[in-house]
């Protein structure tokens, strides 16, 4: 077996399992302020400290990493729901206006700073976690329109979609019914990667105050705040430092895993 | 080569141009008036005209969206709403922090990236490599910022080597003003560094595998001599790519490093002015950001067609 693939799956699981538990179960009430035990360092108690306010911060991780999940998950599933038709589209009319008019766009929104426009959108139209997840979800559009363009690209050249159109099959059939499901693989792994770019773009977001806002607890909050403590009580900023960290190791590890066991050519080469 | 040029230029004059429509109808919609911001909620109405006549306010959209161009062609960016001064020259004295310190960042991660990308290449499959691509996996992971924020605890607080943040300013000489850009510029390099260290591993790896290289280690060189005469050059296309990219990243980017140390930049301003409302300061910046990255890579796209003719056939 591939080790990425289960190192990588391993921490993404245990990600996804601390968010689907807080809904049913967390040490304490996440919001609840107990300012007598504030800012305590990891204990028998608080297994991974209390906040300036006294709140639980394992509480907080997991309530947290829900707010993290769902913010990158609507955002990859936007960029794939837009990216991935538009991109089997260009494919299907390749050399066509709509190809180049596709395909210049992206190239347009690829060269804005991703980061200086949700910084834009989120300022402008309020900071919160919709706003936050459209200004990455724009984003991740043209990775999946290239991604797919690419990959449907080289199929469309090939004699099963040949025989597909000897058939009398339309372009949109052969896309749903052949080109699809032999990029899978391909979008599978762009998919896992955007989702950990998406949770570091959401920590930047909310460290700046443009993400999810009070009382939704977010990991890149819980940095800003720790900011100013982190001389007096470092595990305010340690807790969620490595809470990013592992997902995003955890998800970029399981994509290379799954690229390696999903790319047949790969495993030819590796045997 | 001219023919190539030509049309990446048109293609780099439609792109400004539909980024400066984008961001121009993005500060148009946004909710919140200028003008009473400034007077506060108990203006009169004649005054609060008055005050929307002076900013210009008044006129029609796509004549203010002309003259924010036209103005900016030259170098004019409009008077801030807030401080009554012109927004060139408060970019200019943030430009004076920004640009350094992406530069820095960019050396620095360039000098941790390409050693360590040829080190990997070299003793690939074997402990060094290994060591060196799980470290750079760890490296993409770190959020900058929190990076940031842990050189600040080791650096500055426990060992009190460099200020916790501030910019000592320019006049204080070249050292203190490096200094104070050093910290802000190890966290923005090191993911970066990461990410280039694994191009650069890869790119060599690809090189390593090619007919030619084969032909310089029979024809006599060592390793080391046919890596450095001809892997180098030949992996470094790729390279230059996310290079260029990077520098684009690293200026934007560094608007949330600049939070994090307190750095007088243009991500201070551009924070500043969005929580004052002062939305030509906003506009222009964000313009003068998306500017830099279209043409920086543009000039990379233009830089390889000049190195490699077989890239100028492919558009």
């Amino acid at each position: 077996m591939n080790r990425n693939l289960i190192f990588g799956g391993a921490l993404s699981a245990l990600m996804v399992l601390a968010a689907l538990m807080s809904f049913v179960w967390t040490p304490f009430e996440h919001t609840a302020m107990d300012i007598p035990s504030k800012l305590q360092a990891p204990n028998g108690v608080h297994w991974l400290g209390t906040d300036h306010f006294g709140r639980d911060i394992f509480s907080m991780i997991m309530v947290g990493a829900r707010t993290s999940i769902a913010v990158a998950v609507v955002a990859v599933g936007i960029g794939f729901s837009l990216g991935v038709p538009l991109g089997l589209w260009a494919a299907a009319r390749r050399g066509s206006w709509a190809d180049e008019i596709i395909m210049r766009g992206n190239d347009l929104i690829f060269a804005f700073p991703s980061l200086v426009i949700a910084i834009l959108i989120t300022a402008i139209f309020g900071a919160g976690a919709i706003n936050a997840i459209i200004a990455i979800g724009i984003f991740n559009i043209p990775v999946f329109a290239r991604v797919t363009r690419g990959g449907a690209l080289s199929l469309w050249a090939r004699e099963f979609i040949l025989a597909a159109r000897v058939a009398g099959k339309g372009a949109a059939w052969i896309s749903a019914e052949h080109i699809l499901p032999n990029i899978a693989n391909l979008l599978i792994v762009q998919a896992t990667i955007q989702f950990s770019l998406g949770i570091l773009a959401e920590a930047a977001l909310s460290y700046v105050g443009l993400g999810a806002q009070p009382p939704t607890p977010s990991w890149g909050r819980m940095l800003a705040d720790a900011q100013t403590l982190v001389s007096i009580a470092p595990h305010m900023a340690l807790v969620p430092g490595f809470a990013i960290i592992l997902t995003v190791l955890g998800l970029n590890l399981l994509g290379d895993g799954l690229r390696d066991v999903l790319d047949p050519r790969l495993r030819v080469a590796r045997s | 080569m001219l023919r190539y040029a030509l049309k990446r230029i048109i293609s780099l004059l439609i792109s400004l141009a539909i980024a400066s429509l984008v961001i121009f109808t993005v500060i148009e919609v946004a909710p919140g008036d200028p003008a009473s911001f400034m007077l506060g909620i108990n203006a009169q109405e004649d005054t609060l005209a008055a005050l929307r006549a002076e900013l210009g306010l008044d006129q029609p959209k796509w004549q203010r969206y002309a003259s924010w161009i036209g103005g900016m062609a030259h170098g004019d960016f409009g008077t801030s709403y807030q401080y009554r001064t012109p927004v060139s020259e408060m970019i200019k004295d943030r430009l004076w922090v920004s640009l350094p310190l992406a530069l820095y960042a960019l050396t620095l991660s360039t000098l941790i990236a390409f050693p360590a990308g040829i080190y990997a290449a070299a003793r690939r499959g074997r402990a060094g490599d290994i060591g060196v691509m799980g470290a750079t996996q760890l490296g993409i992971a770190i959020p900058n910022f929190w990076f940031a924020m842990m050189l600040v605890l080791v650096f500055a607080i426990n060992l009190r080597w460099f200020s916790a943040g501030g910019f000592a300013g320019w006049d204080k000489g070249t050292f203190a003003a490096l200094k104070s850009l050093t910290l802000p510029a190890i966290a923005l390099a090191l993911p970066q560094a990461a990410i280039l260290a694994r191009v650069m591993r890869s790119a060599l790896l690809d090189v390593l595998g090619e007919d030619f290289m084969r032909t310089a280690r029979a024809k006599g060189l060592t390793r080391a001599q046919a890596l450095r005469r001809h892997g180098l050059r030949n992996a470094m296309i790729p390279v230059l790519t996310i290079l260029g990219l990077q520098f684009s990243f690293l200026l934007a980017g560094g608007i949330i490093i600049e939070q994090v140390f307190y750095l007088p930049g243009l991500g201070r301003l551009i924070f500043q002015s969005i929580s004052a409302r002062d939305l030509i300061v906003v506009e222009s910046i964000t313009m003068l950001l998306v500017f830099a990255v279209i043409v920086v890579n543009f000039a990379v796209d233009l830089a390889y067609a000049a190195v490699d003719p077989r890239l100028r056939s492919r558009t």
